[in-house]
């Protein structure tokens, strides 16, 4: 028989968390600091409109784009809180999670052999989604020194003639940077003399502690270059339902509502519904969420002083990123001891990309409870590990 | 700092100093000093504890009632609330707008404990004109916490990107 499998596909690394993941499933008895989701149920009314659209017999395909209330009400919120200016009908499309539109925006502007600029450590599907799309991922390695941002210099570096893409992964899942308005001005001075386009993920934007989150595409000149993509998952608390959506210039947004009404059709009706809901009235659910977590993240990084370990202070998304490089492992092997001594599952930052060797990802959408629970687990390994130093 | 901290506590008065000062990025001392004056101030009133008698061997049977009343010269709503609440039995007294006056929530061991109450304390005082009494059959949620139900498990998985 043929190798029914493509090459490209194959060649894909799996994800470094998916391994991890079924190291942790053969122990019974773990607990875990390792999810990526809230801990939040969805907000009932937000569940209940969701509900109610189904006993309304709402169980049909909607428009390719999504319906016609909810980018609306996406529009406004994309105003509302970002002061970015969308039209409604022509420039939001309502996607499969965040997740889908990180896939179409690629798909939909990548040519063989178009360089992606891709910071590192950042979430898990770019790198093989820019793949997929035949496009070649140029890593800009993040460091902690820079507290985790991307800085004009790393960016100025990694741009060639064949640079097309920037990817603007902040709030950043794992490290929780964030980036200020100053800290994107020198970002969006070189976007522009390049003429670069940027996919600027802000799933995390209703998560930044200290400040309001600064969109790259409220840059003047930066609209017309900036697909946003945001959804419901982080900030209401919605993962399983699968809902997010693109904001973009019409010319592009209307290439990946092409990909997107042949791959996909549309977004789940149900979720639609539920979100204009979220959209209309849930701002409040929001800052009570936004609240938990900044007490959490106090708290851990409270926790992370009292025990020496190094830790700079992320200010967005709901992650610590810990330094565990006084202990001479690799993340791989302090997570993998820490889950077979203490049964405290975390993840490594290499899951990441390579920069985030030295590293672990830890996440506050834990109760408090379970998070001293975990901390506790953890000072016990690191203690060991530095009386067998000494 | 104040508003942080109720809003902290309001769900779990039992963080202590030390977690609560953790959390809200501040220092032990700031958080009993502020606690200290809400209490004086009784903004704080109590920390009472959240208690599902069903589920133990003491029964408590819960009553409302809706109570019509004609304040008196010299003694307005809040004199005739005060006469009341002073009950021990009485769990809250609210004033209320509309058809009646005086909501009046008050726990006993039993029915006949909370009749008693009604007939020989409550509708004999002077001003009290009318009551109507409504027995709670099943607490579903107090304080904005479920009754029922049991301990929620974890659904997510232990690991995601
Ligand atoms: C940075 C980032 N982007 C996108 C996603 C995908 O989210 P969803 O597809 O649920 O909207 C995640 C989920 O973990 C994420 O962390």
């Amino acid at each position: 028989m043929r190798n029914p499998l493509s090459k490209k596909v194959v060649e894909i690394k799996p994800s470094g968390i998916r391994k991890f993941f079924d190291i942790v499933n053969e122990m019974d008895d773990a607990i875990s600091l390792g999810v990526g989701e809230p801990d939040f149920d969805t907000p009932w009314h937000i569940r209940e409109e969701g509900i109610y659209s189904l006993e309304r017999g709402r169980t049909f395909y909607t428009s390719n784009a999504g319906l016609k209330e909810l980018k609306t009400e996406v529009a406004k919120y994309q105003h509302r809180r970002f002061g970015l200016e969308y039209d409604s009908v022509s420039e939001v499309m309502i996607t499969i999670g965040g997740s889908e539109a990180i896939d179409g925006a690629l798909r939909a502007m990548i040519d063989d052999g178009d360089e992606v600029i891709l910071p590192q450590p950042s979430y898990v599907s770019y790198e093989p989604c820019i793949v997929l799309a035949n496009g070649v991922p140029v890593i800009v390695e993040l460091e902690e020194k820079d507290s985790f941002k991307l800085t004009k210099e790393k960016l100025e570096a990694a741009i060639t003639d064949k640079t097309k893409i920037l990817i603007m992964p902040f709030p950043n899942n794992p490290t929780g940077a964030i980036m200020t308005k100053e800290d994107l001005e020198g970002i969006v001075e070189l976007v522009i003399k390049h003429d670069l386009y940027v996919i600027s993920d802000e799933i995390y934007s209703e998560l930044t502690y200290g400040g309001n989150h600064v969109s790259i595409a409220s840059f003047p000149g930066m609209k017309e270059r900036t697909i946003v993509i945001n959804g419901f998952s982080k900030s209401y608390a919605m993962t399983g339902w699968r809902l997010g959506y693109a904001c973009g210039p019409k010319n592009i947004l209307s290439q990946m509502l092409k990909i997107h009404q042949f791959a996909i059709m549309c977004a789940p009706t149900t979720s639609q519904y539920a979100a204009v809901e979220a959209l209309k009235n849930g701002d409040e659910d929001v800052e009570k969420m936004r609240t938990a977590y900044d007490q959490r993240r106090n708290f851990l990084m409270k926790a992370f002083k009292d025990m020496g370990l190094q830790c700079f202070e992320p200010f967005g998304a709901f992650y610590v990123f810990p330094c565990i490089k006084e202990f001479g492992m690799t993340s791989d092997e302090f997570a993998t001891r820490l889950l077979k001594e203490e049964k405290l599952a975390v993840v490594p930052g290499t899951a990441f990309g390579d920069s985030g060797e030295g590293f672990l990802r830890i996440s506050y959408a834990y109760s408090i409870d379970d998070l001293k629970e975990g901390l506790d687990r953890i000072n016990r390994f690191i203690t060991r590990l530095r009386e067998q130093k000494d | 700092m104040q508003k942080k901290i109720l809003d902290a506590i309001s769900k779990n008065s039992r963080y202590s100093t030390e977690d609560l000062a953790a959390m809200l990025g501040t220092d032990g001392n700031v958080i009993e000093q502020e606690i200290k004056k809400m209490e004086e101030e009784t903004v704080i009133c109590g920390y009472p504890t959240l208690i599902n008698w069903d589920k133990t061997e003491n029964e408590k049977v819960t009553a409302l009632i809706e109570v019509k009343v004609t304040p008196q010269r010299d003694m307005g709503f809040n004199k005739v609330a005060e006469r009341i609440y002073k009950f021990d039995e009485v769990e809250s007294v609210y004033l209320m707008s509309g058809g009646f006056d005086l909501t009046v929530i008050i726990t006993g061991k039993s029915m006949k404990d909370v009749a008693r109450f009604v007939s020989e304390k409550l509708s004999t005082l002077e001003s009290v004109t009318s009551t109507a009494t409504y027995f709670v059959m099943k607490k579903y949620k107090e304080y904005g916490i479920a009754m029922t139900g049991g301990k929620v498990e974890e659904e997510r998985m232990l690991i995601t990107p």
